[in-house]
């Protein structure tokens, strides 16, 4: 996928790109990688609104208006790895307590959260498998299960046989970022670690979806590399998972790195403007694909979107581990939220926008277990 | 049209016209749909569904089992253990047992599994199930799941929400001349035309979603297709002439030959 599209010609299309390369791309059904870089180019920037009018359409076509909602629970922020632009990373230069929560705690967060209707669930951990190894997750697995009728995790890159056994148990998704897809970046800010293996991670989606995991999430970190080359990669990584991995739904989050280390400030964050033409280009190329947009982003900007191609939001969400019910503010922060409402606040703002929140999409009944 | 009901499985409907409740905004935007659109089989993904907290669901809060059979499906289901299952798990919930066969294995465009389809058929056939399956508008597949006992067939028209109409249509003809079963059009009913166009051929009812659930007016959109598959059924049962290539006068042009 990255060999046929090298930098060189991702760059060139995305750079030459016409106003009238971007009326094509809006008059087709089914777009091709060039039109993609076409609406990912600057020139389609006065095509905003046209473009936000079709990403609605089509949006509605495949999902309705609907929102569905899901909260994560970090359980550990332990990590052996060094990524530059990480709260978690050893070196961050961030305080606050590192923690991995016991049973008990997990059971305690779980509760708190489906107490507000939570049917689905994310399980994080930093990288740091010998503290929170395959054991850990499939225990928390098991746990988030008694509570939620669907459960992923965003954890370090697993073998096949791992993510295996966590579907087995009935794990749902798998959500694992490329971080960029930009391998010379790749390699300067991941500083240590097995996460270092630019190829291991990038295969480790595709593992999962071999593992047996039904819903596969991806996403570049926006602001590690330039946006509109990263974004055009995600959106081909997307459309390879759906060929390889062809029982599993694909979904693309849109992490924009707001919130980094002193050590580390972005310099090509892309702006407002620009993130939602990210978003508009990726829904009008992957119109069947999950979009989530988690609380990184304001309220003001998520309300915005809500219409515009985002299918699944966060809310309510803390990024400490304990940070519900068990530890409350000790504990280090992945990173700050900006969208501080409360799900119920951000469930009624859903339904004023026309769209029916969405708790539950998923049944234990599809396992065995 | 009165004594014109629909029969499945012994049952007997007054309407053609099912409806799916996916994807509509808001519970009330749904019961508007329903109403209007005089369905009484109405179906519900059980993945959706939250069987234990009825009351609260958007989808089961805007239904009234009273009017309407609340058929369950099997959407999300990628293999027949799991539709078997999520079938149990709604008969044991307390809903009828009557379950709408979906095995979608592949969620881009969600094309039916026949091979898994068939197996789950006969599973839940066996089970004490009224099955109606969704399957590919495949005349021979229709007629193996006629053969081991369901109570129907629901052959697709296109993708489901796609709105793109019958383009299966020369495979739905052959089913519906073939079938003992009551076939029925689901999936990819984009506008009331393409259920009227169904019902002309003889499809014994359809099912639509999307193109309710995406229109401005929910209920006025339900009505039109309720219209349009009564006059779909009322033009087949008076009989459609054939369609010819160039005019022809209606009377005849020898009739001075005596």
């Amino acid at each position: 996928m990255l060999n046929s599209w090298p930098e060189g010609r991702v760059r060139e299309q995305v750079l030459q790109a016409k106003s009238d390369d971007v009326k094509r791309a809006l008059q087709c059904d089914d777009l091709s990688p060039r039109d993609l870089a076409a609406l990912l180019s600057p020139a389609a920037e006065a095509s905003l609104e046209e473009m936000a009018r079709l990403s609605n359409r089509v949006t509605r076509r495949h999902f309705g208006r609907t929102i569905a909602l899901y909260a994560p629970i970090y359980l550990s922020n332990v990590c052996t790895s060094d990524c530059i632009y990480c709260g978690y990373a050893t070196r961050s230069g961030m305080k606050g307590e590192r923690h991995t929560l016991k049973e008990s705690e997990i059971h305690a967060e779980c509760r708190a959260l489906a107490s507000h209707g939570f049917q689905s669930v994310l399980l994080l951990t930093g990288d740091a498998p010998r503290v929170a190894p395959i054991e850990y997750l499939a225990r928390a697995v098991e746990i988030a299960r008694e509570y939620f009728a669907s459960v992923s995790v965003e954890v370090y890159a697993l073998d096949v046989e791992g993510y295996q056994r966590l579907a087995d148990l009935g794990l749902e998704g798998v959500t694992l970022y490329m971080e960029t897809y930009h391998k010379e970046t790749y390699a300067k800010v991941h500083l240590k670690g097995r996460k270092k293996d630019f190829n291991y991670r990038l295969a480790a989606i595709e593992r999962a979806g071999l593992g047996g995991v039904r819903k596969l999430g991806i996403g570049a970190l926006l602001g590690l590399y330039d946006w509109r080359i990263d974004g055009f990669w995600t959106a081909l990584h997307a459309k390879y998972l759906q060929k390889k991995c062809w029982q599993s739904a694909v979904s693309v989050s849109f992490p924009r790195l707001l919130h980094t280390p002193n050590r580390y400030p972005v310099e090509g964050l892309p702006s407002d403007r620009e993130f939602v033409q990210l978003i508009l280009a990726m829904r009008l190329f992957l119109p069947e694909v999950g979009f989530n947009l988690s609380t990184r982003e304001r309220a003001g900007l998520r309300d915005g979107l809500i219409p515009l191609g985002v299918t699944h939001m966060s809310a309510g969400s803390s990024t400490r581990p304990g940070g519900y019910a068990s530890c409350g503010e000790q504990t280090l922060p992945q990173f700050e939220i900006e969208d501080r409402r409360t799900p119920a606040e951000v469930v009624s703002t859903i339904r004023s926008a026309g769209y029916d929140p969405v708790w539950k999409d998923f049944d234990h009944s599809f396992h065995g277990v | 049209m009165e004594k014109d009901r629909l029969i499945i499985a012994g049952r007997s409907f007054g309407s053609r016209l099912m409806v799916g409740t996916g994807k509509f905004p808001s519970a009330k935007a749904l019961r508007d749909a329903v109403i209007a659109s005089k369905s009484e089989i109405v179906t519900v993904a059980l993945r959706r569904a939250d069987l234990s907290k009825r009351g609260a669901d958007s989808i089961l809060s805007a239904l009234d089992p009273s009017k309407q059979l609340i058929l369950p499906n099997t959407s999300g289901a990628r293999n027949a253990a799991e539709a078997v299952r999520l079938a149990e798990m709604a008969r044991a919930a307390g809903l009828e047992s009557w379950v709408k066969l979906e095995l979608t294995p592949e969620p881009k465009y969600l094309i039916p599994d026949p091979i898994e389809t068939l197996v789950a058929a006969e599973k839940l056939v066996k089970a004490g199930f009224v099955v109606l399956p969704y399957i590919q508008a495949d005349p021979v597949l229709a007629k193996r799941l006629e053969e081991i006992g369901t109570a129907a067939v629901m052959p697709l028209g296109s993708p489901i929400g796609s709105n793109r109409g019958l383009k299966t249509r020369e495979m739905v003809r052959i089913i519906i001349e073939q079938s003992n079963v009551p076939v029925v059009v689901d999936a990819g009913l984009g506008a009331p035309s393409h259920a009227a166009e169904a019902m002309e051929m003889g499809a014994d009812a359809v099912l639509v979603n999307t193109a309710l659930a995406d229109a401005n007016d929910h209920a006025a959109m339900a009505k039109a297709f309720a219209l349009a598959t009564e006059a779909g059924r009322l033009a087949y049962l008076a009989g459609l002439g054939p369609v010819r290539e160039t005019a022809e006068a209606s009377s005849p042009l020898t009739g001075f030959l005596g």
